[in-house]
Parts: C-alpha cells; structure tokens; sequence
C-alpha cells in the first residue's frame, strides 16, 4: 500500500507562505497569552487543590461555590471548580490561588478552608480524595528549571545537528523546534490549558520529536547532495521532502494514534500532556516539511560560502562539495 | 550463513525471555496468582506516589537556625572568657546568623582581647576591627557553607528515623532540589498526613536550664529587677500554649544540658498518673547535670523544648542521669514527643513548600486509566501496522512487542519507578518507536520500485537507514536527558521511560527486525515482499 506514488511536489515553493501562516499563528498566541495570560499549573503558581469524591450524586459547581464563597468571601469567585475524572466517579476538584500560609506548619490551612466550608455548606456528604498544596517558592524555582532544560535540549540539539551536518542544517533543526514550542503555547493558549509540569515534559518530548522528523529529511538531503551534484538545493531539498513524504506521514499518524488513546483514555492528569503532544506531533511534522528546509535553504542562500551548495544557482559556478569516493550508489 | 541466522534468532529469543522474565511475567504471576520465585520478585516494577497513593511532602531546612546556634554559642563562650580576663567590655550581640558584633573594649586591653577573642574563635570566624574598640566576628564562608550541608544531611537523617520508627513501607527520603536545602518525603500509603507531618517536622530542640527570674505574668514583671531589660546573655522564654503556661520566663541562652546528651526517651507516668516522658542521659551529660542540679538546689530548673517551656520544677536534690518531662499532655503527644527526642533533633526548623496526598481511590483511577490508554493505542498501532504493511508489518508488531518487553523488564531491573507520566511514555515509545520501522519499510519499498531483488532491497533498506536511526534517537536522548535533569518523581519516570525505550528501540528495529526478515528469506526465495 502507497500513501504517496511517486509524490513531486514543490513544497519549498510554499516557503513564504508557511512561514507567514506560522507567524500568523505564534502572534495569535503571543496577543491571547498577553490579554489573559498563560494558565499555570499549581506546581508553577503555587496554591491549593483538594479533590473530593461524593458519596452521592454530586451536586452542581455553583453549590460548591457558593458554600466557598458564604465561609471564604472573595475566595469562591476565585476558585476552580471542576469536574476531575469520569462522571461516575463523582469527584471535583477545587483549587484556590493561595496557601495557608508562605511556608511552614501551616501551609496546608487553606486546604482544611475548603474541606470545612464545603461541610458547612450542606453540599452533600463526600470525602476528601487527594490534596497538592504548593507553597510560591517552589514553582519560582521549577520555572527556572523548566526554561533552562528548554534551552539547553535546544542547544544540544543544534550542537549535535551541527557536528553530524552543516550549520545551516542545525539552524533550520533548531528554527522549526523553536517555532513548534512556540505554536504548542499557543495552542496551550487558545485551548486555556494549566501549563503544568506534564505539560513541560510533553513539550520537552515534542523538541525530540519534531527534531526527529527535521533530521530524517536532511539525512535524505545529505545523501542525495552527493548524488545529485548536478541540481540545485532548492531541487535536492524538494526531492528529498517528497522521498521522505510517506514516512513522515505515516510516522505521524502512529505517534497521534498513541497521543489520541492517550488524550481519550489516560485521565484527568494526562490530558494537558495529551493535549501538547497531539499539538506538537501535528506542527512537528508540519514545521519538519515546511519550516525546517526551507530555513536551510533561505540560510545558505543568505550566508552561502564558496564550495558549499548554492540556492538556484549554476552549479558549474560553485566548486564541487567536498569530494566523497565517487561511484556510490544514487539514491532513487 | 544460515548458522548466522540461527546464532540471531537464539539471541533475539534469549533477550526477549529474559525481559519477559524480569519485567512482565511479575505482573502477571501477581494478578493470574501464578507461583513467583523470589529471586524474580524482588526485582519487580515499583509504583510510584502517583500510582500507589500516599504522600508527597518537601521541606526546606532552616540552614540559618543551625549556623545561628554555632554563632550564639561562640559569642557567649567568648563574653565568659572576656569576664574571666576581667576585660570591660559594653556589649556583645548576635547581629546575623553568621556573624556578631562585640563594643567597647577598651584600647590598653586590644592586644589582650584580640589574643583572647583568636584563641576562641579563630577556627570557624574572621575577625575584623573597627574604630573605638569594635569588633565585627564573622563566619568564614567554607565553615558556614559545611555547616549548612551538615544541617540539611542530618535533618535527613533525623527524618529518615522518625519515619522508620513511624513504621511507613518503602519511603523515600532524599535531598531535593537546587538549593541543596530540600528534602523529599515521600510515605506510599500513609493516610494520617497530619501526624506524619506532625513527627517530621517537630524540631525537638531540647534544652534543660536554670531559671534566673521568673514565672511571671508580663515581661515588664520579669525584668523589673534588670531594669526592663534582658541582660545580654540571657533570653526570656515564654511557658509553652499547649501546658497552659502563659507565664515568662528569663534563663541564660546556653543551656547546661541539651538534647544532644539524651541516651534514651520513653513514654512513662508522673507521680499524678499523667503521661509523661522520661529520659537518661549519656555519662558526659550526667556529669554536667549532676554539677548543674548540685550547684543550684532550690532554684528552678525549666525544661525547654522548641524554646517553650513545657514544665519547670524545683531541684530538691542533686540530679545525675534521669528525669521526667512532665505537664499536660496526651498519650497520643508523650509517644510522638519520646519518638522524636529518642530520634534526635532536628538541626534546625523546618518548613513545608509542598505537600501533596494522593489518596488512594486517585491512584488507582490513574492506573486503570493508563492501563486502558496503553492498550487502546496499542490496538490502535497494531492495527494500522498490520493493514498498511501487511505481512512485514506483523514483522513490526513483533518488533513492537519486543521493543516493550525489554522495556518493562530493564525498568524492573534498574529499579525504576513507574508513574503515570511513565505509562504516558510507554504508550508514546510504541506510537514514535514503530517510526523505525517505518523509516526501513519506506526505504526497501523505494528500493524495490527501483527493480532491486528483495534480499538486496532489504538488505540496502536496513544499512542506508541505521545513521538516520542513530541521529534520530541521539537527538531525543538529548531532549530526555534534560527532561530528566528537570524533573522530579514522575516526570523523572517519564525521562528514565523515553530513554529506556528509545534504547531498546534501536536494538529490536536494526536487530530483532531484520533477523526476522533473514529467517523468512532463508527459508523461501521470494519475488515478492509483503510490505
């Protein structure tokens, strides 16, 4: 079975346009998450989250808060009161922006707030299923980490893509990563999901992935520069994207499989990560076939060095790559 | 060759056996009540926090409290030797937790003084002087920086026994963080997080002293005779709430007896048939109590824990190694209050960042959760497998199924805990893992259109792909291995899944995969390829 026969079609020739569609989508993101922000997580905000199950039937969120709101005033507006988990296992989760206090013995004050207001409040008998209370200096210290793992998987990657190809290979690699952690924020945005620690593990899988699908294309260009001494990039780049066109498809569409049973069936604490792989497969393979080449291609037409490939330009003009035993097999 | 062949085969099948052994047959001996040898239990896959339920608690150690008592300490052996000297000196005052500042020293007694306060101090404090008879001491940045990691590791340590003694299964104690001044603790199954926490964090901080004024009802009552002020080497120390003591009290900070020369703590009665602790002390802290008790007959002697005072009695007579904590407490409070004086004290306080209860209904949701998105994506990845490839694609799943089981069993084997994120993880290996196949499968299909007989075409698809494989997976090992430097607990599940399965992924694509193809071709010389 053939996904693609013999597919030839001009993707870099739809260059500009993809690139302004990303723009369009990263700005889009960028405004959304100015005008309301990017929702954290409790693990980055700090805050209490106490899950109950009921017993019964549970009753409707606006019950839980107004019981909030008669023992806590100002604080049931404040509150999230949502469903957690399936319907039938009758649980909600209530999170409220502050702790007991900054740290210490009573750090968790604010979670027994919430358990005796609901008492008080008549909302039904329940117990308590969980807490996570997280004090403010732990997350100032997980955000920090966060960024630095981001930059410094990004930096690996160039180093690595840099030492197995050329530069302007790495800079391509690591131009569409960047653009895919961007476009997976704003998706997180669009969507309003908690930007949690699963959430950053999932965009952290993402770079690896999306850098997987950049470096099976510009393994195809390697090679086929060696055989196609003759053509251009832009027609080697070209060449390459629809040889490898069926594996990239395919490829993504097993890695969404997984994410889709994933995002369906794997409950309420994987459905952000869910959420951010579904994002970052769909724009890693998009960003692998229309960014990462075409960042490579722009780059070495800017920057080109003698004896290195030229975009579009008479290939008599440009001395020969360096020269690898000759006779070798072409590719197609 | 074809002893080559079957050599591959034995070896892919004693790979596999092995995993299956260590990693999956555990599971299921447990849930089908198959016999389990030992020696394969004791190797099972852990559950994490996530998974199992429990608690989740980081704490910060108060390193400052620890360097504040070494400070206070110096400071005050420093005023005795001044006053022995007969030096004149204004003050001496604790000013930081690292540092002191002593005023007025006369300039005929500098020489002396500093020959005095060197001698003292010199080891752990620099000494910098300033005009008019002032001297600044302060900590040497190496001795505070010791001391601060020798706060947080005992206070691990002094957790770790208090837990142990709490009787809590498999936790897990461990420093934490970047700050190096967390601690992780994490108790699978403990229900009552307000006693754990409770025991944890009791400093305990034991201190027996004499009482130089006092009770009295207001501090003005208490300093009347010092004219309404706390003399500098002494403190006043209010009764503790929980006795019912509202009273002050005013003792000298260095305490004659600490909890450091405690040898044993036991829960015992008074002669009121109240609750009570009693304690023995080690023969250096008998001594000091014996003189301590014998020189001050008729006065007060306080107990002071955690700077309250829970009981102050008079001396009748010249005490040497036992006493008894006595006041108004519960069963409940003298068995936690001898199991943390028996355990020791902790260093410095502590205070709580996080604390996280996964009861156990939640854990089992996310479990069943997992296991149910595990097998939906298997089914899922399977099939599309066995439809686009057909025959070779069964060549896949193999691939696949392998590809899980040595994963499962080097998880089993290492040690590593399986959380949620990790199932999340697991399930992504099987969806990413098959775009090795993938990779190989696209490139022999290519090279048959281009008229290649199937054993060269095969053969070319599994050698041109291998550097696309070993960039690919070196390029995700990167971004796991950062994923792992950043995470904790689950996330770190997570990491340890992604690179044990990208592993074990280069190992069933290259190896177990094309072994497969060879057996079949070995048999029959085909035309044509089912792919």
């Amino acid at each position: 079975m053939l996904i693609f026969k013999t597919p030839n079609f001009d993707f870099l020739r739809w260059r500009w346009f993809a690139i302004g569609l990303s723009w369009l989508i990263i700005i889009a993101g960028a405004v959304v998450i100015k005008t309301n922000g990017l929702p954290l997580g409790v693990e980055f905000s700090g805050g209490t989250i106490v899950i109950v199950q009921f017993d019964q039937q549970p009753p409707d969120p606006s019950v839980i808060r107004n019981a909030l709101e008669h023992a806590m005033p100002g604080e049931g507006q404040n509150a999230i009161i949502q469903r957690y988990g399936q319907e039938s296992a009758r649980q909600y989760m209530i999170r409220v922006p502050d702790v007991g206090e900054q740290a210490g013995a009573g750090l968790s004050q604010k979670a027994d707030h919430v358990m005796a207001a609901l008492k008080a409040g008549n909302v039904g008998s329940f117990k308590p299923a969980g807490t996570q209370i997280v004090g403010p200096a732990v997350g100032e210290d997980l955000r920090s980490k966060g960024k630095w793992a981001m930059i410094f998987s990004l930096l690996g990657i160039l180093l690595y893509i840099a030492f197995r190809f050329q530069f302007s290979f790495a800079v391509g690699a690591v131009i569409a990563t960047v653009h895919d952690l961007l476009v997976t924020f704003a998706f997180l945005a669009f969507f309003r999901y908690d930007l949690s620690l699963n959430v950053i593990a999932a965009i952290l899988t993402v770079t690896g992935y999306s850098t997987n699908d950049t470096i099976v294309i510009f393994d195809r260009v390697r090679e086929n520069i060696r055989g196609m001494r003759r053509d251009n990039l832009y027609d080697i780049v070209n060449k390459s994207v629809n040889q490898t066109l069926g594996r990239t498809v395919i490829t993504a569409g097993t890695a969404l499989l997984s994410a889709v049973a994933l995002f369906l069936f794997g409950g309420e604490v994987l459905h952000g990560f869910a959420f951010t792989m579904i994002v970052g497969i769909v724009t890693g393979t998009y960003s692998s076939v229309f960014i990462a080449a075409a960042i490579a291609v722009i780059w070495q037409s800017r920057f080109r060095k003698p004896g290195k490939l030229a975009l579009s330009a008479p290939t008599a003009s440009a001395p020969p790559p360096k020269t690898r035993k000759p006779g070798r097999r072409r590719a197609s | 060759m074809n002893k080559n062949i079957r050599w591959k085969i034995l070896t892919s099948l004693g790979v596999f056996i092995i995993f299956f052994a260590v990693g999956v047959y555990p599971i299921l001996a447990q849930r089908y009540h198959l016999p389990l040898p030992g020696w394969l239990a004791a190797k099972q896959l852990k559950l994490g926090l996530d998974l199992k339920g429990g608690v989740h608690l980081v704490l910060r150690v108060q390193t400052d409290d620890a360097l504040k008592i070494t400070t206070t300490t110096t400071s005050e052996q420093l005023r005795e030797a001044v006053k022995s000297a007969n030096i004149p000196v204004t003050s001496i005052a604790v000013t930081t937790p690292t540092s002191f500042h002593v005023e007025g020293i006369p300039q005929d007694k500098d020489a002396e003084f500093t020959r005095l306060a060197d001698d003292q101090t010199a080891v752990n404090f620099e000494r910098n002087s300033g005009a008019g008879g002032t001297y600044e001491f302060t900590m040497r940045p190496n001795i505070a920086a010791t001391m601060r990691e020798q706060a947080v590791t005992q206070a691990r340590e002094t957790i770790e026994r208090r837990v142990n003694e709490l009787g809590v299964a498999e936790p897990n104690i461990s420093l934490y963080g970047q700050t190096a001044d967390q601690i992780l603790v994490q108790l699978p199954g403990v229900t009552d997080v307000a006693r754990a926490k409770e025991i944890i964090r009791n400093t305990a901080i034991l201190a027996l002293k004499i009482v130089e004024a006092g009770p009295a009802g207001s501090q003005e009552q208490l300093l009347q005779q010092f004219n309404g002020k706390v003399p500098e080497d002494m403190e006043v120390v209010q009764g503790a709430a929980a006795t019912g003591d509202s009273s002050f009290y005013l003792m000298r900070k260095v305490a004659a007896v600490t909890g450091r020369d405690l040898r044993a703590a036991r829960t015992t009665i008074d002669e009121n048939n109240r609750p009570a602790v009693g304690f023995s002390l080690t023969n250096e802290g008998a001594r000091k109590f014996g003189k301590v008790t014998g020189e001050n007959i008729g006065r007060l002697l306080a107990i002071v824990l955690d700077n309250r005072v829970v009981s102050a009695a008079r001396i009748e007579t010249k005490i040497n190694d036992e006493g008894r904590i006595t006041g108004t407490f519960t069963p409940q409070q003298v068995a936690d209050l001898a199991l943390v004086l028996r355990t020791g004290a902790l260093p410095a306080g502590l205070t709580y960042l996080e604390e996280q209860v996964i009861g156990p209904s939640l854990g089992a949701d996310s479990i069943r959760a997992g296991v149910t998105a595990s097998l939906v994506g298997l089914l899922l990845v399977v099939g599309f497998m066995l439809i686009y490839y057909r025959l070779s694609g069964v060549n896949a799943v193999v691939a696949l199924i392998f590809n899980l089981v040595i994963l499962l069993g080097l998880m089993a084997y290492i040690g590593a805990t399986m959380t949620l994120p990790g199932i999340a993880g697991f399930v992504l290996t099987m969806g990413i893992g098959v775009d090795s196949n993938v990779l190989i499968f696209e490139r022999i299909k290519e090279e048959l259109a281009a008229q290649r007989g199937v054993r060269a075409s095969i053969n070319a698809g599994f050698s041109r792909v291998f550097l696309t494989l070993l960039d690919t997976h070196v390029a995700s090992l990167i971004s796991a291995a950062f994923l792992f430097q950043f995470g904790t607990g689950p996330i770190r599940g997570f990491a340890m899944t992604l690179v044990i399965g990208l592993i074990s992924n280069l190992f069933t694509s290259t190896f177990v995969s094309k072994t497969l193809f060879e057996a079949v071709l070995s048999h029959r010389q085909t035309a044509e390829l089912s792919i």
